[in-house]
Order: C-alpha cells, then structure tokens, then sequence
C-alpha cells in the first residue's frame, strides 16, 4: 500500500505544492515530485515522518522593568510536544539580571532540548 | 542652540543600523532619539523566531536580534536617548524633543534621518459599524501585552486579517491558553508568509476563511460575539453568508501605515501609494539633508532588509555632510503595468557608488512572469520570476553603468506570458 500526501513547501517564497508518497508499513519514500530544490524535498519527509517546531514563549521574571522574559529552545522539538513544553514554561520564575543565551530549564520534558533566554534583562531598570 | 551632525529620530532596526552605519562612515557626533525606554523599537515584542536569515544565517528572535545590533551600536561613538519623544522636525533641520530629565529641548542637525517606523490600522480606518465595546484590539498591541506585560487581553478569540502579525498572535495566544475561533482575511489570498499559515493556523486547526471579513461586533461593555460574511469580487459582503462566533475579544492586523506626522510637518512630501517620503537613491527626501529608512519610508516584511536600508540612510548622511551627494535626480522612477510602488521615486546616477538597489511590490499573485525594466521606452532588462506576490518586495539591482546620466523616466513593469 502507498500513501500520497500533498503539501505546500514552506521552506523558501516559491511555496512548492509537493506531493510524496509513502510506503504506509515501512515509511519508506516511493516517490517525490512538484519539489524544485532538495531542501524542498527534505522539509516534505521529515513534515510528513517527524515534523519539528521551534517554540517561543515567555517565563515570568522578578526584579525586571518588564514583567516578561522571552524565551527559545536550542532547538526543534516534535510538533506533539509544544504544549509540553509550554505547561512547564508556565511554572517557571526567574530574577533579573538575565543574559542572552542563559539556560532557563535544561533538558525540558527529557527532551534533550534547553529553554534560554532570548534577550538579556537587567535588574530593575533598563539603560 | 547645541549643534549636532546628525540626529536620527527612532531607535528601532532602522535607526539603529543608521547610527552605526554612519559612525562608521565617519561621522563625529551622532544623535539617537528614541521615545520608548530602550532602544529595539517593535523587535522587543515580537518573541518569535525567523529574523537575521538573510543577516545571519540564522533563526533569531526579535529581542535576539535586536540585541546584536544594540551591542554593535554601544561600541559606537553614537550618544543615545531613551524615554525622549521627538515632537518637531523644522525644514531647517532643528529637532525639539521632550523628557523628564532635560523637558522640552530644540537642537540643530546638519542632517537627520527618519526612523519612526510604522503604527496598525485600527478599526475606524476599516470603519466596522456596531457599539464599542472593551475586547476589540490590534493585533501588535495585544502581542506587546502578552509577551512583554504578560497579560492575556481575551479567551476567546477571532481575528480580522492574515497578515503576519495576525498569524503570529493566533498562534502566541493559543499556546498561552486562549480558543482562536479563527482568521478572516478580506482578499482571496493570505498576505501571510507560507510559513505562519502552516506553522500558526495549520499546525492549530485554526480555520482561515479567505474573501470574509467581520460585518458585526456585538456587545455594549464587552464583545460578546462577531459576524463574518463572504465578500464579492468588488469586496461586498453578500447576503446570507453570515456566520455568528461567540468570542470575547477580535485582534485587528489589517495593515501598516508609516508614521509620517513629525516628517509632514518638516515639509517631506510623501508618495500616495506608500504613506512613506519620496526619496531618491541615497533615501534623500525632498528636503536636503533629511533622509528616511525602514517602515517610516515603506513596510517592509523582513527586518534584515530594514537594517539594511538604515545602513544606507546612514552612510548617505555621512556622504551629505561632507558634501559628497548632489541632489539632481534625473532619473525618475515609474510603476508601470503590475508594479504598486517603486523606491527610489527619483536617481542622481552621480551619487551611485557601483551599484543602485530598486525595491517594489507587484499588485498581485502571479507566476512564471518578467519583471521588465525600460529606460525612456528601451528595454534595459527583463528578470524572469518563477512566482510573485505583493505580500513580498521585490528588488532589482543596477549596476551604474546600467543607467544613463541625463534626463530619463526608468519604468518597471510586470509582464506575464
């Protein structure tokens, strides 16, 4: 049995309409077309095998001119695990002054992905 | 009156970029104006990723990205300002400002460089008819209260326009726990990136319903609901589509407008298509010396073109001051067939160094085109693009010798086969 899937590539302006097909008892790539690039080709496997997000969000910070810190992960989680994620970025609280780059929560939800700091905040006020 | 070679008004990505660029190209003392109490502009706010690709070759966020040109400005000579609101600009080139430290303070500039950026549409400029209840918000006002603030403005939730901004908060706010019913977008097509609506809508089960717009809010304190309906090929709504949401709150992205107040008073004059200044090929405007970069001049959908354009601004002052740039731009530019807006509106091919920039948006979605380009009529070149879209700007570059110096009209035009 084969499984056809269509989607749109998001991976440049062109938005490619790709269409693949699997094989639906190994997951096995039968065929691929409508892609004009190879990284086209590969946004559409792993779309339809693992698709990946990156997620943005906020922790609450203490002693900060703003009330909210952003937060990224050092990289792309499985797509069925951003509200995971995001049910344990609502427990933390932080306190300023924080850096660019400083880990938030490491290894959130065993993923083996970190939460950081998105921007530096200094303690009480901003230069 | 404390004199200053140049005064930028807006410490967002725009002039920021322009106050480095100009320290760089040697200007002495620079002056950065900025009215919130730090310097980023619109970036602070916008936590998601996808910025500096094209700068970087990375996915940062806004305050990231913000952060890495601040850091860059701090090694400058620049002296920055923040919590000072710049309420004049003179055709002199004075600038009067205002803060709690200084109060009300007017300075000279030899030369000043736009930067305000560019505010949202709101719900009178779309003119939806009913009461005006607490609940109807831009959409970028609700993101600076939820990502900055930490305050989430409705739980539930529609929202008008697909714009980015639009996408992004549908999203940012079902993550933090509010419903989104659902996106209406007037046209036949998202003005979205391809991205935000799989990655926003899509990746949410968020409906998007393209030729519909909000016809009704109800609720007298607060929103109680909304009415959508389709809308015919001249935008009309049609009767008996209408669809009823029960919500609390309706996000508004239906679009920028550059924020020209401080630059009509100075004089500028501005291009009807864009709300921005007509500029020439160094982002001079109509009054010499006072240069504009970023969404003040147009809306941009890319930061990385934003820095870019401010480090133009800010090596083009630096040129100006030191009395390297002519103003007489022969060459004027024209949007022909398909094309909504070319900038610069007008080229002094002196003042090109090697090569000149020529940025436009088509007026509608297409693929397999040419964007043709004629010099008095002569065809000078015709670039294939295998697919535009007016939600993105496009660019051409010329080298110098591609131009002529005297008098001409230079007419982009988009052709389709």
């Amino acid at each position: 049995m084969e499984l056809k899937t269509e989607l749109n590539c998001i991976v440049c302006p062109m938005s490619c309409l790709i269409s693949v097909e699997l094989d639906d008892t190994s997951g096995e790539m039968i065929s691929i077309s409508g892609n004009t690039c190879k990284r086209g080709e590969n946004y559409a496997l792993n779309e339809l095998i693992n698709p990946m997000r990156q997620l943005t969000s906020t922790v609450a910070i203490q002693n900060a001119a703003y009330s909210r810190l952003p937060v990224i992960l050092s990289s792309e989680i499985p797509k069925g695990k951003i509200f995971d994620v995001m049910e344990c970025i609502k427990e933390v609280t932080i306190t300023a002054p924080v850096s660019i780059g400083d880990i938030i929560i490491s290894d959130v939800c065993g993923l083996g992905v970190d939460v950081i700091a998105s921007r530096s905040m200094g303690s009480e006020s901003i230069e | 009156m404390i004199k200053y070679e140049l005064i930028i008004v807006g410490g967002g990505s725009a002039g920021i970029a322009a106050a480095i660029s100009a320290s760089e190209n040697g200007c002495r003392d620079i002056l950065l104006l900025e009215r919130d109490r730090e310097l980023g502009g619109i970036l602070q706010q916008c936590i998601h990723n996808g910025f500096g690709l094209h700068r970087f070759g990375e996915e940062l966020s806004g305050p990231a990205y913000a952060e890495r040109f601040i850091s860059m400005l701090k090694e400058t000579n620049v002296q920055i300002k923040t919590s000072t609101m710049v309420l004049h600009i003179g055709k002199d080139k004075t600038v009067s400002y205002v803060n709690a430290k200084e109060g009300y303070v007017t300075l000279q500039a030899e030369a000043v460089i736009l930067a305000m950026g560019c505010r949202e549409r709101t719900r009178g400029a779309i003119a939806i008819p009913g009461y005006r209840p607490s609940g109807v918000w831009s959409a970028g006002t609700a993101q600076k209260y939820l990502n900055m603030e930490g305050y989430l403005v409705g739980k539930r939730v529609f929202i008008l326009g697909s714009g980015d901004i639009g996408l992004i908060m549908a999203r940012r706010m079902t993550l933090e726990g509010a419903k989104v019913l659902g996106v209406a977008e007037l046209m036949p097509y998202s003005n979205g990136l391809p991205r935000n609506i799989k990655q926003c809508l899509e990746d949410f089960d968020i409906p998007l319903y393209l030729s519909h717009t909000v016809i009704q809010i109800r609720g007298k304190e607060r929103v109680e609901g909304i009415t959508i309906a389709k809308v015919d090929d001249t935008l009309k709504p049609v009767k008996g589509t209408e669809t009823d949401f029960e919500v609390d709150t309706l996000l508004l992205s239906v679009g920028l407008i550059p924020e020209n107040s401080l630059s009509e008073e100075a004089g500028v004059e501005l291009m009807p298509k864009t709300k921005g200044p007509l500029v020439d090929e160094s982002l001079q405007t109509n009054i010499s010396g006072i240069f504009a970069c970023g969404n003040v001049l147009h809306v941009h959908d890319l930061v990385d073109f934003v820095s870019l354009e401010g480090e133009k601004a800010g090596k083009s002052a630096a040129r100006y001051i030191r009395g390297e740039l002519m103003t007489n731009a022969c060459i004027k530019t024209r949007a022909g067939n398909g094309i909504g807006y070319v900038i610069p509106a007008g080229i002094c091919v002196e003042n090109i160094e090697d090569k000149q920039e020529l940025m436009f948006r088509v007026t509608k979605n297409a693929r397999d085109v040419k964007v043709a380009l004629y010099l008095n009529d002569v065809l000078i070149k015709a670039i294939p693009k295998k697919r535009v879209a007016p939600s993105e700007m496009e660019k051409i570059i010329l080298k110098k010798e591609e131009l002529s110096a005297g008098e001409a009209d230079l007419t982009v035009c988009l052709i389709e086969d």
